[in-house]
């Protein structure tokens, strides 16, 4: 049980490769870092082997019994000195650094150490002539390192750091070039979509960890499995949308697929590796290490299946028209990546994982031959400037074709029984709305079928389209990239008739190896309609539906006929060649081939690149919009402050001027002018005048001595008549004293005295 | 025919004294004004005789202390026209003005 025991050294032989270039790398020779950082990964390799081996042997016993092994705790203490509140009480939190191997994981650190091992190998001589080799590899070995922790974590917490590492190493490598801005803007794109991502995963971890008190997956299955929740129980529902949501950013499922055709940017080796074998397969991992949540949640799996179809069928339609080889093999990642989502979403668990197993293999294996027929085409990677390879390179072309054969799912190589799989169960999974789900499948294998074909005849077939030094270039690549193609086109045919169906005579061996994970699955999945062949449950004997033969004689003809289209519009590509679909309809032609502008819709919503009418919203947006408010609001409430400032100022003025000066200061010298003018007759300077007021004076003491009382209280009883009288008898003295004071001169002092006027 | 009595005294002096009151107010010339306040004396001097006839003689020799002292006032009043008039050469009162504003 020795390699078994120390199972958790298996991520640490990469981690100690990336140590070494990290801190010596640049010092060391080529074939010091082939050394190390190769040798590592096949030492994981032959350690993962020698690990499984142990653990057929541990648990045959009892099969699928999961070996743990905690090598220390990292989070919290397991006791209640560290607990967080759940819906209903505390819980102790505890997250270790503790590795968990069952038949799911096995199989993952199978592949994963295997066909990394193969591309570790060709990446030898792919990236020999390149710069920067041994950072290369010691990204590709942070790489193996953070996937293998992902894969052999017993919890969700641990499975995070390696979710990040593998993000993390995606975008390193991703930009390896970074130099070129196509390149690091592609990376970002990449970390950014898979940060989305990762936040649904966060997020799906923390209502787990809320609802269920622990995030260890035994725990967990635990719990689940054992009855305290009922199917559709929403908080669980929740979660396992969360988690999905995780699942999408890093299988790039629709809507956050757009990072993975960008991320062509990077080495050849890097695509096959990391966006074709490994790291995008994770988020099918986590969904099926979750199958118990999932599996509560029917509206969940539901999501899943609706958006695993959909991608697919979306994926392929953009893959029918693009000329990049590596943009063509990208696409059909993410379409067959819909695939398995699909099987996991209508509960065929084991049919998806091995959909996942099989088209590691052959999708590494496009990657890596594209890889080689650009390395033959010296750089060159549009398919339109190719053609007639197929004598030129042909160990590439041999097993490219296999590949291709595998992905199309002709029959005999693995593509057809995992694909066949997962179709049949969409069908026979009762519920009208299943149907349609296989109608979409079916759809998308024919589109598979042509587009992949439509590689291999414009690649290798047809007349050469390259200019003419690139043609004399042409040579097959070394052993050291041609032999793990032999290997993995090996791996295309055999790994198939792991998971033969029962219709056609096999044992699907794969089905029963994974069995025990997934088994307490059955009996709940057949409760909402699934069939008895679903999640690799049942041990009797399975009776054939003849159904299953029909569906897989349509499937088969599907990839036929895709094949025969494909033949008949490129077979003979020449220099011009018309592409049948533009033929057909142009307008569908530039929408495929503008990816459904979903990127330029993104650049609407999300990002602000590009604005909407005169709106520009998503995040340049938010930052527009701050700076206008900051702009007009803030700035202007300021402004308006100051505003105000200067017009209570010259409020201020006014009032100091008008009123205090004019009304207050002024008025008073005013009205005291105005009060004078009446005071001022009293010395006037006229003696008559002082003379009247005299008269008048008497006048009045007179009466009030003469006048009897009598006539006062008369007067005072009429006192309107009274007041008219008095009002008319001034005025005609007013008038007689005008009139007397303006009479006109008499004759003058010399005129009366008979002095004739002196001449003066 | 109706007996003269005091009234009718009275009521020629208070004429009087109205007549020479607008003839102060009124006048123009100096000289005019000085001899209105002339029948203004007057006109009290027949009330006081009036009274004199039926409260005893007090009444006729306040009289003879108004008649002395209209004299003096008179001649004092010609004095000051006189001084006046050389200054300005009128006897027009609206051309005593210097005090005016």
């Amino acid at each position: 049980m020795y390699f078994l025991e120390h199972i958790w050294l298996i991520p640490l032989f990469p981690a100690f490769g990336a140590a070494c270039m990290f801190f010596f790398g640049r010092k060391l020779s080529k074939s010091a870092v082939n050394g190390v950082c190769v040798g590592v990964v096949v030492l994981a390799f032959v350690w993962a082997c020698l690990a499984v081996w142990q653990y057929t042997g541990y648990s045959a016993p009892h099969p699928g019994k999961p070996f743990e092994k905690v090598v220390f705790t990292w989070l919290g203490t397991g006791d209640a000195s560290l607990s967080y509140p759940t819906h209903d009480g505390t819980a102790p939190f505890r997250a270790d650094a503790g590795f968990l191997l069952d038949p799911l994981s096995s199989i993952w650190l199978l592949f994963v150490t295997g066909v990394g091992m193969l591309i570790h190998i060709y990446s030898m001589g792919y990236m020999g002539h390149e710069g920067g080799y041994y950072r290369f590899f010691g990204y590709m070995n942070l790489f193996m390192f953070s996937m293998l922790t992902l894969i052999l974590a017993n919890n969700y917490a641990l499975m995070f750091v390696g979710w990040e590492g593998v993000g993390l190493c995606s975008y390193l490598l991703i930009g390896f070039y970074f130099q070129r801005h196509s390149a690091s803007t592609a990376a970002n794109k990449a970390f950014i979509v898979n940060r989305v991502g990762d936040a649904g995963f966060l997020l799906g971890m923390f209502t787990i960890a809320w609802y269920l008190g622990s995030v260890q997956y035994t725990a967990i299955n635990h719990l689940a499995r054992s009855g305290r929740f009922s199917i559709g129980d929403p908080v669980i529902t929740a979660a396992c949308l969360l988690l999905f949501v995780g699942a999408c950013g890093k299988s790039a499922q629709f809507p956050l697929y757009v990072w993975l055709p960008d991320a062509m940017e990077g080495p050849t080796p890097v695509s096959a590796l990391i966006h074709a074998a490994t790291m995008v397969t994770a988020g099918v991992y986590m969904v099926a290490r979750s199958n118990a949540l999932f599996v509560l949640a029917p509206n969940a799996m539901k999501t899943v299946a609706i958006i695993g179809a959909l991608t697919a069928i979306f994926a392929a339609s953009i893959g029918l028209v693009q000329n990049d080889i590596k943009r063509v093999l990208a696409y059909s990642t993410v379409s067959q990546l819909g695939y398995m989502f699909l099987a996991l979403g209508v509960g065929a668990f084991a049919a998806g994982v091995f959909h996942v197993f099989t088209h590691a293999f052959f999708k590494a294996l496009l990657f890596l031959g594209a890889g080689s027929v650009i390395h033959a085409m010296s750089g060159q990677q549009e398919m339109q400037h190719m053609g007639a390879l197929h004598n030129k390179i042909k160990t590439t072309f041999g097993t490219m074709l296999i590949a291709t054969l595998a992905i199309a799912g002709i029959p005999g190589f693995a593509g057809f029984f995992s694909k066949d799989a997962i179709l049949w169960e969409t069908w026979s999974r009762e519920g009208g709305a299943y149907r349609y789900l296989w109608y979409i499948a079916f759809l998308t294998a024919l589109m598979t079928s042509f587009y992949m074909f439509r590689l291999i005849y414009l690649t290798f077939f047809g007349k050469p389209r390259m200019s003419h030094e690139v043609e004399h270039h042409i040579h097959e690549s070394p052993k050291t990239m041609t032999v793990p193609l032999v290997i993995l086109a090996i791996c295309s045919v055999g790994a198939g008739f792991l998971g033969m169906p029962h219709s056609l005579g096999g044992g699907n061996r794969f089905e029963k190896f994974l069995e025990p994970v997934f088994a307490k699955e059955a009996v709940v999945l057949e409760e909402q309609g699934a069939t008895a062949q679903v999640a690799a449950g049942e041990k009797e004997a399975e009776h054939t539906d003849p159904l299953e033969y029909v569906l897989m004689f349509a499937s088969v003809g599907a990839a036929v006929v895709g094949w025969w289209l494909a033949q008949r519009a490129y077979k003979n590509a020449d220099k011009g060649y018309k592409e049948p679909i533009q033929e057909f309809s142009p307008r569908w032609y530039k929408t495929l081939f503008r990816k459904w502008y979903v990127d330029e819709i993104y650049d609407w919503i999300f990002t602000g690149r590009a604005k909407i009418g005169k709106v520009r919203l998503g995040a340049m947006g938010l930052g527009e919009a701050s700076w206008k408010f900051d702009a007009n609001v803030i700035d202007g409430t300021v402004n308006g402050a100051g505003w105000t400032t200067r017009m209570t100022g010259n409020l201020s003025v006014l009032w100091d001027k008008w009123i205090i000066d004019g009304l207050l200061v002024n008025g008073v010298a005013i009205v005291t002018r105005l009060a004078s003018y009446p005071v001022r007759l009293v010395q006037w300077g006229l003696v008559q005048w002082y003379a009247l007021v005299m008269v008048a004076g008497l006048v009045g003491l007179g009466a009030y001595y003469i006048v009897p009382e009598s006539v006062w209280r008369w007067a005072r009883q009429h006192w309107l008549t009274s007041f008219a009288g008095t009002v008319v008898v001034v005025a005609i003295a007013g008038f007689a004293w005008f009139a007397v004071s303006n009479r006109p001169d008499g004759p003058s002092m010399k005129e009366t005295n008979g002095i004739p006027a002196a001449a003066d | 025919m109706a007996e003269i009595t005091t009234l009718h005294y009275l009521v020629v002096a208070a004429a009087l004294f109205i007549i020479g009151t607008i003839g102060v107010l009124t006048r123009r010339n100096v000289v005019i004004i000085l001899m209105s306040i002339e029948l203004i004396l007057n006109a009290v001097n027949l009330n006081l005789v009036a009274f004199s006839r039926l409260y005893g003689l007090h009444g006729q020799i306040f009289s003879i202390f108004v008649i002395t002292d209209a004299a003096a006032e008179a001649a004092v009043g010609l004095g000051i026209i006189i001084a006046f008039f050389r200054n300005k050469e009128t006897v027009n009162v609206d051309e005593v003005d210097l005090l005016k504003w």
